[in-house]
């Protein structure tokens, strides 16, 4: 192939996905010149599965990501189409925030973004081939399918489902990406041929189905909040709701057409080798490990307000298009649904992340980085979270400062990067907020208080946002103080309150704090009789409710932060020969080897290592401080 | 940087001229003066260090032994610590009622390895030996993991693992309904899940209840007599009781199916109890006192299976033959003045110890008296399989109950659930810290399991 000499940049982000795009962002915000490459221009931010962002855990992450600085949170406020707070009643660690979305206006809204964005430069073209250069400044070359050859100081592979994605359609199989697009088929050779441990996961996604063609008349809705909540903390305006969703089950005649099929899925038939996620089953998986339910719920939700395709939540299948007609006409609603596009599995390349730091670069290729389902995650907002990091990393090396590295014990990105990096995927991976043993303190109210800071060291918060987070920080303190000074006297109206609660009348005044710590009473219960409460927004007085309310739960959570803390402070040098470590068992050493913990906290949670390989690893980090001590 | 006082028999266990009980620690020396007084009148505390003390050790005004105790000063110690050796008279029986009198003054019983450990932290040693601490802890731990794969050292593990699993799948259930709130998962019901937590507390409970450090030393070796009914394990008892007049305690079991004594064989203490007889049964009640002895056979340290030498061997022979087998055991060929009919090579293929005994005559006694000294004495013997042996292991359970009743409490004062899964979150990592694995990983395999979620 003719080739020329394209230019020199200091990152490429491949992919312009969920991933791609948060990285190329944060990259060229930093103030990096960054090239992203995507293999269909139409194709960007493309949400090939729900027409949703956020949910449990996933809506923690978009918030933790709009408050480092990153885009998802914004561009999902502006794109909604109906908002739901989940999980309301069950608790303030596990209040998720999830949004209907128009996924065309959003594909289209976050390319403009990029195309706006100064330092950035997005190009349509299918990388081929990745090498390592001798040039000491630009280590890596990349090329595309037309012959250009650009040199880069750093590159992050975002290749999403693209990476030698492979459709499955009943019998029907040919290499695809998602949505019709192309498949990336060479780049996966050149990274095999670099030496990156690839492996097939894979993924599906329901049919859409004509509006039109469904009989809602006796499906149940699904309204969104009133008022709906943004995601970031920095939309002031949402507007309101404008769809409504619906529900609908499946039946004994759903099951027995996909019994009867059943041999015809490429998974059971065995000519699908990618490993899929638990989480995210096919009908037919469902079915086949859960015999005894007799239905499975479904939610019909629209793809957008300038189309009538119908998302069809929890129906994902790989079985013929003939078979899916079938089994969804039986569905109540569905009766006479006409399918627009038929639902797929798709299998496609990704990497082991154990070979990478919690930086996201790799550990054997400098400069190297990966994110998002190259990684062996599933999910936009996953891969939104570890695009984010990537490109902060990638740029941070490159203005040569240190890396970010997110503790578990901080933030759900920093979960989802230790777990990834530490256990491995063995399918792909989803956030879930029983993931993180952090959760009372992981909120997704006060991922601003956990992570903005951050941000703004890493400078990708403005000023204006800084001083409005300090500002919002400022009254939630003060609303605290207030309320940790503040009795109320006895009264008839504040015994009526606590009676009409079912909780105990007082026969003293009491401190507003004891009061707000009974589960029964909220901090909008005593708004009649708390007459020093000052008027303070929402997002400020529900923070200062839960901070006092669960006060005794936060404070178990902290204190085994601190105790992890204390163990992350015995660092391991990454350049540590775990085999020549006596007393390390052969398994210990070989994960230890493998896996390269940054310390002895993320040692321990390696699965393989024991308690007693813990303690030789103790031992010899203090033996080797005497012996530095020695040869001082 | 340890705050406890540690002591063991530092000296080989078995016969021996002397014997060596070693204190380590900040209470090391207050410690020894609650059990020693010397001839001189002197108090160890007001000796300096490398001084010694003749005197005795006594409890309650009872003596044990006559011993001289060494004083070392920290650091100018193996450990770096305060540190008292006892030497005594050896074997086993002497040593092991000094070491349980140090305890019962407030030692805690050491960890092997952990004198080596203490030394090398407190800087008492160069790299190289430090490696060999390396080495003890690793053979430490590979001894953990071969043992760990036979039934019977899993015993304690078996019992903490299923109290946990208890845990773990109410966790499960609430982590489902938590992460999946469009699914059709079941309500999380209070009533039941606070039955749950008592439940589980109650176990647990009980298994604190079981601790007293160095259980073994304390009451004995948990001994179970096994066999089918008339083969002669009532006899067997009653001659082992007659060994030694000093029976300590007669408690009645638990259940009627099991009969506890506490006898003094030799150098060794056993805590004996006979069971029921093994066989299937359709019963109910004969049944529960069956899967009784099965739980005692799986959780005790040292089994004497009696059969009777003047029968063939029948299939409830042979059922406990094969539960047995990974159990430190002692077959008693039982009736040896009759006829002998019974398979002996058989038997020997399952069980490598074999005694032959007349109950009845008292022939064999001796035999037997000598094969329980040999199989106590090996290395490997844990006396203390199926309970809680260790302060970690305590401190351990005591964390969970706690936090168990965190758990109560946050349900009954009418808190959201993820303030209740906190609670036995905490549990269930401290039932961890015995069994090693990672509470956030058992969760989410529970989810999958057991539940139908996802989109």
């Amino acid at each position: 192939m003719k080739t020329y000499q394209a230019g020199k940049f200091d990152i490429a982000v491949i992919g312009a996905g969920h991933a791609g795009i948060e990285a190329a962002l944060a990259a060229s915000r930093l103030g990096c010149s960054t090239l992203i490459f995507t293999i269909n221009m139409d194709a960007v931010g493309n949400c090939p599965c729900n027409p949703s962002i956020g949910g449990t855990a996933k809506g923690h992450l978009v918030r933790e990501i709009d408050a480092l600085g990153g885009e998802m949170g914004k561009t999902a406020d502006e794109c909604f189409l109906q908002m739901r707070m989940l999980n309301r009643g069950k608790g303030p660690a596990v209040h998720s925030l999830r949004a209907q979305i128009d996924r065309l206006k959003y594909a289209s809204v976050m390319k403009h973004k990029l195309e706006l964005q100064d330092n950035l430069q997005l190009r349509q073209a299918e990388i081929v081939d990745i090498m390592q250069t001798e040039d000491e400044e630009y280590p890596w070359q990349i090329t595309t399918q037309m012959g250009a050859e650009f040199l880069l100081k750093k590159v992050i592979i975002a290749t999403g489902t693209y990476l030698g994605g492979r459709i499955f359609v009943g019998e029907v199989s040919y290499e695809g990406g998602p949505d019709g697009t192309f498949a990336a088929t060479k780049f996966g050779q050149s990274l095999r041929n670099l030496g990156l441990p690839l492996r097939r996961f894979k993924t599906g996604t329901p049919a859409r189905v004509l509006r039109s063609s469904i009989d809602f008349s006796e499906l149940d809705e699904q309204h969104g909040d009133e008022p709906p909540e943004p995601f970031s903390f920095e939309t002031e305006n949402m507007g309101d709701n404008k769809v409504v969703c619906h529900i609908s089950w499946t039946n004994e005649n759903t099951k027995n057409i996909i019994l009867e099929n059943i041999h015809r899925s490429p998974l059971y038939g065995g000519m699908i080798e990618g490993i899929g996620p638990r989480y995210c089953p096919s009908l037919e998986d469902k079915i086949m490990r859960f015999p005894d339910k007799e239905r499975h719920q479904l939610f019909i939700e629209p793809c957008g307000e300038n189309t009538e395709e119908m998302y069809l939540q929890g129906m994902s299948s790989s079985l013929p298009e003939e078979v899916q007609l079938k089994f969804y006409h039986t569905i109540k609603g569905l009766q006479n649904a006409v399918v627009m596009r038929p639902a797929y599995a798709i299998e496609y390349d990704c990497v082991d992340p154990l070979s990478m730091w919690a930086t996201l670069e790799f550990k054997d290729f400098k400069g190297l980085y990966g994110a998002g389902q190259f990684n062996g995650s599933s999910g936009y907002e996953e891969a939104a979270a570890q695009g984010l990091v990537a490109g902060i990393n990638a740029a941070l090396a490159v203005k040569g400062k240190e890396p970010l590295i997110l503790e578990r014990s901080g933030s759900y990105i920093g979960t989802l990067i230790d777990d990834l990096i530490t256990k491995g995927a063995n399918e792909p991976y989803r956030m879930m907020t029983s993931r993180s043993e952090y959760r009372l303190v992981l909120r997704q109210d006060n991922a601003d208080k956990r992570l903005t800071p951050i941000g703004r060291e890493i400078g990708l918060v403005t000023n204006e946002r800084w001083e409005r987070f300090t500002l919002k920080q400022k009254l939630i303190e003060e609303e605290l103080e207030r309320i940790n000074h503040t009795t109320l006297t006895l009264t008839e109206t504040l015994n009526n309150i606590l009676v009409s609660r079912e909780t105990s009348p007082v026969s003293t005044g009491i401190s507003l704090a004891d009061l707000l710590r009974r589960p029964q009473i909220s901090y909008k219960d005593l708004e009649s009789v708390d007459v020093s409460r000052p008027q303070l927004p929402k997002s400020v007085f529900e923070q200062a409710e839960i901070e006092i309310k669960y006060a005794g739960y936060i404070k178990k959570q902290l204190d085994r932060v601190e105790q992890v803390q204390r163990m992350q402070e015995k660092e391991l040098p990454a350049d540590i020969d775990y085999k020549e470590i006596t007393g390390l068992r052969l398994e210990a050493q070989e994960k230890l080897n493998k896996i390269k913990p940054r310390n002895i906290a993320q040692a321990s949670r390696i699965s393989g290592v024991s308690p007693a390989d813990i303690s030789v690893l103790v031992i010899w980090i203090t033996s080797n401080r005497h012996k530095k001590g020695g040869e001082c | 940087m340890n705050e406890n006082t540690i002591a063991a028999i530092s000296t080989a266990q078995g016969q021996g001229g002397i014997g060596i009980i070693r204190i380590s620690g900040n209470e090391a020396i207050s410690t020894a003066d609650k059990i020693f007084v010397s001839v001189s009148g002197k108090r160890l505390c007001d000796l300096e260090g490398y001084r010694a003390a003749y005197g005795k050790i006594s409890e309650n005004s009872e003596m044990i032994d006559e011993v001289v105790a060494i004083v070392y000063r920290a650091p100018y110690s193996y450990t770096g610590e305060d540190v008292v050796e006892i030497c005594c008279h050896g074997g086993l029986f002497v040593t092991r009622e000094v070491l349980r009198a140090a305890i019962n003054a407030g030692a805690i019983l050491a960890e092997p390895g952990e004198f080596t450990k203490r030394a090398f932290l407190n800087g008492k040693m160069d790299l190289s030996e430090a490696q060999a601490v390396m080495d003890i802890i690793s053979a430490q731990s590979k001894q953990a993991a071969r043992t760990a794969l036979s039934q019977r050292t899993g015993a304690l593990g078996k019992k903490v693992s299923d109290i946990k699993n208890r845990l773990v799948s109410t966790v499960g259930h609430l982590a489902a309904w938590a992460d999946y709130p469009e699914e059709d998962i079941p309500e999380v019901s209070s009533t039941a899940l606070l039955e749950n937590i008592l439940d589980v507390k109650a176990s647990i409970s009980k298994l604190v209840d079981e601790y007293s450090a160095g259980q073994a030393i304390l009451h004995g070796i948990d001994t179970v007599i096994a066999g089918r009914p008339n083969v002669g394990k009532s006899t067997l008892m009653n001659l082992l009781s007659g060994f030694d007049k000093s029976i300590v305690t007669n408690i009645p079991g638990t259940t009627r199916d099991i009969v506890e004594e506490t006898v003094i064989i030799g150098d060794v203490t056993l805590k004996l109890s006979d069971t029921a007889g093994i066989r299937d049964t359709e019963n109910i009640v004969e049944k529960i006192g069956v899967d009784k002895t099965r739980e005692r056979i799986s959780s005790c340290s040292l089994i004497l299976a009696v059969f009777d030498s003047s029968e063939e061997l029948c299939e409830e022979d042979i059922n406990l033959l094969e539960s047995i087998e990974d159990t430190p055991s002692i077959a008693i060929i039982n009736k040896t003045d009759l006829e002998n009919k019974i398979d002996l090579k058989y038997i020997e293929s399952k069980i490598k110890n074999i005694v032959k005994i007349s109950a009845k005559t008292g022939e064999g006694k001796k035999e037997l008296e000598d094969a329980i000294a040999e199989i106590s004495g090996t290395k490997d013997f844990d006396p203390c399989a199926g309970i809680i042996s260790t302060e970690r292991q305590r401190s351990a359970a005591i964390k969970a109950i706690s936090a168990l009743e965190d758990a109560e409490q946050t349900l009954s004062f009418g808190f959201s659930f993820d303030a209740v899964t906190v609670c036995i979150e905490e549990a269930i990592d401290a039932l961890l810290q015995l069994t090693g694995e990672n509470v956030a990983d058992a969760v989410v395999d529970d989810v999958f399991h057991s539940f139908c979620v996802g989109k």
